[in-house]
């Protein structure tokens, strides 16, 4: 099949040939996808977009096959995005993700796709978010992507998916190495998976303590804001002075170290509904033996749902939208830049600088207004 | 940008070891190439369902057990009912040499014996490929 087959018509019909080209073409940036890219415009939107991030070896791979399996189940059709890094060195690699759900390879209903990191910067997470808008368009109801690390990726899951879910694992160390400061808060849904093996409580637990604390410091912006909204549809106890001396407690237990289990939802239940008490779930898995798949799945719809229900999910797409246009930009005035006559231009500055003739910020200011001529 | 080959490392068939998929895997990847590897025990169907949705330029398929004579046609045959004609398709393992011309009539374009070198598989597959940009 050449490129020039590939159609908006074709993918919409479920031509998986047809689908298939068009995320090389988005991969390889051909042009001519956007010819392609622009007729699926009109489609798609329906698709919940399901993040999997965490460590390697966590066991991402596997508990997608569980989902895919589980969600199949439930009548949907499921896409599966599975990114692994390309070498540094060579820039090939070798994409395992596949060997854990090839049972689901002859199943119409699903499609899974490797892709490789390929060394862009920022260039996986466009052909990722082209590639999800490909798979909406075609007709799955739920897009997976599976992504290495958090922070050692390309893709920036959080600008990509409605829900996230962080894998954890016992084991790794002292502290939770997968849920360091800053990108916890990227967790919608957390799993602490092969629960099988000794410490996947203790993980829970701290977890579940650095989720309190830092809803109570206000630091996980992303989930409270929605939690905030999800616990507003519920009936609440809104009693100010309830509310207070609920926090004022729990900062004091958080105060005085190890907080016991069970504590803060001892001292949340005083406050039932509390935004500012509500923290995401965390389910426990055995990916190998599917045990807590059924929650966890139920636990990832839930968050669908809320979002749904509170317009989360509109201001959450929109964030992310405004995000990739702001980059999308940024990356058109960067080739504009290094187009001849330009290049010049900045060559021009750059000795101006040099020379003490002006300063860098001048030179900064030269150039945005010389870019807006453009 | 740079065309990557891409390559659907298999293994059809029963036996249970993946050794020499896993070197050839390695190769491959060291050429530069992107590698979707699959896995023991792929069905014919598993292969070429994979094969499609990967948008794969190769196949590539080892076999150890002797029912390369049955799986490697199969593939050639479900490839061509889904009407995939633009597919690189190579084979290796234990395969006695008056299989070989069975298997290249069926389609196979090139049969890699164990005593192949991993630098001629490559420079095959570079010198081979039915797609160009
Ligand atoms: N004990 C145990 N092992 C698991 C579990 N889930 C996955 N594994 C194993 O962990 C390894 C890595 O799994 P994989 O899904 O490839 O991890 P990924 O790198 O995060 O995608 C494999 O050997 C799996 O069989 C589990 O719940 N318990
Ligand atoms: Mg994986």
């Amino acid at each position: 099949m050449d490129d020039s087959a590939v159609s908006a018509e074709r993918v919409r019909s479920g031509d998986i040939r047809a689908t298939a080209r068009l995320i090389s073409m988005i991969e390889r940036e051909e042009p001519s996808r956007l010819a392609v890219l622009k007729a699926l415009h009109a489609y798609g939107g329906g698709a919940h977009v399901v993040g999997i991030t965490g460590p390697p070896g966590a066991g991402k791979s596997t508990l997608t096959d569980k989902l895919v399996a589980e969600l199949r189940g439930r009548g949907r059709r499921v896409a599966v995005l599975a990114v692994d890094p390309s070498s540094p060195f060579t820039g090939g690699a070798i994409l395992g993700d596949r060997i854990r759900m090839q049972r689901h390879a002859t199943d119409e209903g699903v499609y899974i796709r490797s892709l490789a990191t390929r060394g862009h910067l920022g260039g996986l997470s466009r052909s990722a978010s082209e590639a999800v808008r490909v798979l909406d368009a075609a007709g799955y109801d739920d897009v997976i992507i599976e992504t290495v690390g958090v922070g050692q990726s390309e893709v920036d899951i959080v600008r990509i998916a409605d829900t996230v879910v962080l894998v954890s694992v016992p084991g790794l160390g002292d502290d939770i190495q997968a849920i360091k400061a800053g990108v916890m808060e990227i967790g919608d849904v957390f799993c602490v998976n092969k629960a099988d093996k000794d410490g996947a409580e203790r993980v829970v637990r701290e977890i579940r303590a650095m989720l309190e604390t830092a809803v109570l410091n206000g630091a996980a912006t992303r989930f409270s804001a929605l939690y905030t909204a999800r616990a507003a549809l519920a009936p609440a106890s809104t009693d100010p002075a309830t509310i207070e001396s609920a926090r004022d407690s729990l900062r004091d237990s958080l105060r005085g170290g190890a907080m016991e289990q069970g504590a803060f939802h001892h001292i949340a239940a005083q406050a039932p509904g509390h935004p500012n008490l509500e923290i995401p779930p965390v389910v426990c898995t055995v990916a190998e033996t599917g045990q807590g798949i059924v929650e966890l799945v139920n636990e990832i719809k839930t968050h669908e749902a809320a979002l749904a229900a509170t317009g989360f999910l509109r201001s959450r797409r929109e964030a992310n939208l405004a995000w990739e246009l702001g980059r999308g930009a940024a990356e058109r005035v960067l080739s504009a830049l290094e187009r001849d006559e330009r290049k010049e231009t900045m060559s021009e500055l750059a000795r101006a600088v040099l020379d003490k003739r002006i300063d860098y910020y001048d030179a900064l200011d030269t150039l945005e207004k010389a870019l807006t001529r453009y | 940008m740079e065309r990557k080959i891409r390559v659907l490392v298999a293994k059809p068939g029963l036996d249970g070891h993946d050794r020499g998929a896993k070197v050839i895997a390695r190769s491959l990847r060291d050429a530069g190439m992107e590698v979707i590897y699959t896995g023991l025990r792929q069905t014919p169907e598993q292969i070429v369902s994979a094969s499609v949705q990967e948008d794969v330029d190769v196949i590539a398929m080892s076999i150890l057990s002797g029912a390369h004579n049955h799986l490697f046609p199969r593939v050639m045959e479900l490839l061509k009912d889904k009407g995939v004609d633009d597919v690189l398709v190579v084979g290796g393992g234990v395969i006695p040499d008056e299989d070989i011309p069975g298997l290249k009539a069926a389609g196979i374009a090139a049969v890699f014996t164990p005593g192949s070198a991993t630098t001629d598989i490559i420079e095959f597959i570079k010198n081979n490929l039915k797609r160009r940009e």
